[in-house]
């Protein structure tokens, strides 16, 4: 590989030749803003907060479609380049809803955390707000093109990773909107509802619907585990609050998936709660079921069982165990079969 | 998955999933990727966007169809023959790698014999597959450097699934396509851990790690590990356990986690096994048509509720952490198994889900090197036979599992039932994107997005029988009758039907079929015949 050296912010760094100047500060830990920039996805170069200055170049480039190259001279944080940034972030929040306090996004938003890091006032530009129709046309996901900053991250995402291209940039100008192509509600479209584009977007233009009102995400404790829908094996964080699941979100340390999903994923574990769950043993009498304490319960099963054991012999006995629940339990249930009971009566439902 | 066992020696997907998308050839064969594995089929989609060749088999125009370069749009129950005729086209035109063939595999004369009754214009009347469309197939996969197989339910869900799974090792074989990086043959498996559950033993004939019951070595090793004596007879299979049942031979069932009344084919003789127990205890966390009929409920926990592993179809262990407490007075499933052992005498005394983890390890090669902080937030894949070994990525490098590749000789059966004069349409099942059997139709946004059946048939059909898109209709079949919506839609041939097993409204395994393969065992889900007529 060959390998390229450079100067930033004063420092000499090296690194491998075809990496951008804004790759090239990360993989330093020198913090640059970005909001239509995706690893994953091919950059855009459209939103220019990542602008920085180098020397012997005119104007202020953007870091994430400029090239390293040998002896390159990049200052990051300086006036002008601050500057810059202030600017296109007081454009930005000039026609944006500053509904901080009531918006789903806030903790997570990048447009707000900018805001805030590069004292945004608001009164610089007077903008004109949009008041357009909300999206909640669907059960999972609520778009509200009114805080949408068309970084356009939603609709590459859709295209190179869901291989949907479902959304688009509708309309000119001031009217320019992102969304479902054609401006049509989301539930009209050929959406899949995988969330990929709620996932990526940096705003609370696209949220999860079932998330709303319930929690803020500092208030949110995040577990990793893995989808139990089907075999690829997803893996995702759920969003506890109070001891409850309030819904899904990517983890971009998921080895399998990244930060995608499919709608069973990000959108089914509502099931958790469910009020169909059986929540307390059940013994059938007379035809109906009753509720009954755990040591009941086991103790019926557990004489039963030894009964039918005692009866009939070892093998008159089989179980049942589960494609849906643990390793460990599975080897539990067929140890239970061999070593307790003492048969070889133990499957699992659907052997595909 | 006793088909790949069997040629390879070992019934895995032999690749990983983040291969897919650096893939050169994907060759997709009874799989609905994008609807029964959505992350799976996207990564597909991005191989496509790279400039991969993609080649789909598949009688419904599902959405990778519509995607590939060449769609093979075969008769149901016809893959076996289609295959057969791509090897024969193979061999005649030289594509074989014979290098692979004499170096890592045997019995290739006797294959290659039988290949010679599949020609290729005969293969195209049996699938009604064109041959110039065949030829293209074979020219596409065999002329690659590396290309990969996968399939899910469409293969393996017929009385001769065994033998349609054998059938691609031997085509993978005879290409050398298999042992590489981007190159094997891949099943995609369906619930989320039925590969662990296969693993850890949950199945008749083999204890954690395939080691057969019947070895005296395996026996021996598990009797010392767990201090008694162990039943040398194989176990009933799930097929056998309801026959058993029926014939009063089978006396009581735990059933955990499982719906076989509306899962299983044939549901009126499960409901009537099911019946003629004298007890029947079922855990589960909801209550499923199965738990209905039981003597006995137990509440099981969810996975949020929970710690411990699950094993994905690539070989990937990973870790399921506990979020919530279980709700209400339910119990982790752990816990419940071992109450129940100890009061028939075990001595299950696990503090913790990390312990059973440490037994399974010490007794399952496959597992011999994994414990939790090994697993962190990345899993691994098996196997992982000690404690310093980085996982496998993909199987069968340099060498089969079973040493060298046994070529088979398999023959064209028809499946166990074909429309007729009476029943004179094909129905066939699978699942579709919004529902995971029936566990999700409890998300209430799920079952908002999609809340009932939508029986798919094809527009010529659905004139001669007089039926309207969206019509309620019943259909019936030698075993049973329902009554559901219909979608009239040309993604069905003419003749067919396709439904899904999602809902208990219209339990479409009150009509399928009960035959099964006679190796492993699976019903013949995907075909069989049925009638349609319209409502009163
Ligand atoms: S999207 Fe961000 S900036 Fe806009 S209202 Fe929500 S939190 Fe505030
Ligand atoms: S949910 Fe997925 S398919 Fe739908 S628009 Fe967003 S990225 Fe595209
Ligand atoms: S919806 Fe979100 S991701 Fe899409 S363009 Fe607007 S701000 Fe960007
Ligand atoms: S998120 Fe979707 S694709 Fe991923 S494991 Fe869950 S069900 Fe499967």
């Amino acid at each position: 590989m060959e390998w390229i050296t450079l100067t930033i912010d004063g420092r000499t760094v090296t690194v491998p030749k075809g990496t951008t100047v804004l790759e090239a500060c990360r993989m330093n830990d020198i913090k640059i803003p970005t909001l239509c920039h995706d690893p994953e996805l091919t950059p855009a170069g459209s939103c220019r907060l990542c602008v920085v200055e180098i020397e012997g170049m005119r104007n202020l480039p953007p870091s994430c479609v400029t090239q390293a190259t040998q002896g390159m001279v990049v200052s990051t944080h300086n006036k002008k380049v601050r500057e810059a940034r202030k600017t296109i972030l007081e454009l930005l929040v000039a026609n944006h809803p500053l509904d901080c306090m009531t918006c789903q996004k806030m903790g997570d938003c990048s447009l707000a955390e900018y805001a805030y890091e590069y004292e945004v006032t608001g009164s610089v530009f007077q903008g004109e707000k949009r008041q357009l129709p909300l999206d909640d046309s669907n059960p999972f996901i609520l778009r509200d093109p009114n805080k949408c900053i068309l970084c356009g991250k939603c609709v590459r995402v859709c295209e190179e990773i869901q291989g949907k291209s479902v959304l688009d940039f509708s309309f000119r100008g001031f009217n320019t909107q992102v969304g479902p192509a054609f401006n049509v509600p989301y539930s009209e479209s050929e959406c899949v509802f995988c969330g990929s584009c709620v996932a990526v977007c940096p705003v609370g233009a696209l949220t999860e619907k079932e998330m709303k009102g319930k929690g803020r995400p500092w208030e949110v404790e995040k577990v990793q585990t893995t989808c139990p829908f089907c075999g690829t094996g997803c893996n995702f964080d759920l969003n506890v609050k109070d001891g409850k699941v309030i819904g899904v979100t990517s983890n971009p340390e998921a080895p399998v998936n990244g930060r995608h999903l499919c709608v069973k994923g990000r959108f089914g574990i509502d099931m958790v709660h469910s009020p169909n769950r059986i929540t307390e043993p059940l013994i059938k009498k007379d035809g109906e079921f009753v509720p009954a304490s755990w040591d009941e319960a086991l103790d019926l099963v557990a004489s039963k069982l030894g009964a039918a054991k005692d009866n009939y012999g070892a093998d008159a006995i089989a179980i049942l165990s589960s494609a849906r629940c643990t390793n460990e339990e599975n080897f539990l249930m067929q140890k239970l079969a061999r070593a307790v009971i003492g048969t070889n009566n133990i499957d699992h439902c659907a052997r595909t | 998955m006793a088909g790949l066992a069997t040629t390879f020696g070992s019934g895995a997907m032999t690749n990983s999933i983040n291969e897919i998308p650096y893939s050169k050839v994907l060759f997709v064969i009874g799989s609905n990727a994008t609807e029964a594995h959505p992350i799976i089929g996207t990564k597909m989609k991005q191989a496509l966007a790279r400039g991969a060749k993609l080649v789909v088999a598949d009688p419904r125009k599902i959405e990778l169809a519509e995607k590939a370069d060449l769609w093979l749009r075969l008769r149901p129950g016809t893959d076996i023959p289609l295959i057969n005729g791509i090897m024969n086209i193979i061999l005649a035109n030289g594509w074989e790698d014979k290098a692979f063939i004499a170096e890592r595999t045997e019995e290739f004369e006797k294959f290659k014999e039988n290949i010679q009754k599949f020609p290729p214009e005969v293969v195209s009347k049996i699938t009604g597959v064109p041959v110039e469309q065949m030829v293209e197939a074979a020219r596409i996969y065999a002329t690659a450097e590396r290309a990969q197989i996968f399939y899910t339910l469409g293969i393996t869900e017929h009385t001769h699934g065994t033998d349609n799974v054998m059938t691609l090792a031997n085509l993978a074989m005879l290409t050398g396509n298999v042992g590489k990086e981007n190159s094997g043959v891949n099943p995609l498996r369906g619930q989320n851990n039925v590969q662990g559950a296969c693993d850890m033993g949950a199945l008749p004939n083999v204890y954690p790690g395939y080691q057969n019951v019947t070895s005296a070595a395996a026996r021996v090793k598990f009797e010392e590990a767990w201090g008694r004596p162990l039943n040398e007879k194989l176990g009933y299979t799930i097929p056998d356990m309801f026959d058993a049942a029926v014939k009063k031979e089978l006396k009581a069932m735990y059933i955990m986690g499982e719906d076989p009344v509306l899962t299983d084919a044939d549901a009126n003789h499960v409901r009537h096994a099911l019946e003629s127990l004298d007890f029947l205890v079922v855990q589960d966390i909801f209550m499923s048509e199965t738990a209905k009929l039981a003597d006995v409920i137990l509440p099981g926990a969810s996975f949020a509720e929970k710690t411990g592993t699950f094993t994905n179809t690539e070989r990937r262990v990973q870790m399921v952490n506990k979020a919530i407490e279980p709700i209400g007075n339910s119990k982790a499933d752990w816990e419940i198994i071992c109450a129940v052992a100890n009061r028939l005498g075990g001595a299950f005394t696990y503090e913790s889900p990390e312990a059973v983890m440490k037994e399974v390890a010490a007794l399952t090669p496959q597992y011999g090197g994994i414990t939790y902080a090994r697993l962190g937030n990345k899993g691994l894949q098996w196997p992982v036979p000690t404690a310093e070994h980085p996982g496998t990525k993909f199987l069968h490098e340099g060498k089969f599992s079973r040493g060298k590749g046994l070529f088979m000789v398999i023959d064209y059966k028809l499946p166990d039932e074909l429309p007729d004069e009476e029943y004179p349409l094909l129905l066939s099942s699978g699942r579709k994107l919004q529902h995971y059997n029936v566990m999700t139709r409890n998300s209430k946004a799920l079952d908002a997005h999609a809340p009932e059946e939508l029986a798919e048939i094809n527009p010529e059909d659905a004139k001669r029988l007089g039926i309207e898109d969206g019509e309620r209709v019943k259909v019936a079949s030698r075993r049973g009758e329902l009554e559901t919506k219909v979608k009239v839609t040309d993604r069905v041939l003419p003749g067919m039907l396709w439904m899904t097993l999602h809902y208990k409204e219209s339990p479409t395994n009150v009509l399928t079929n009960a035959a099964y393969d006679p190796i492993t065992k699976t019903y013949e889900y995907k075909v069989c015949g049925v009638k349609v007529s319209k409502l009163g």
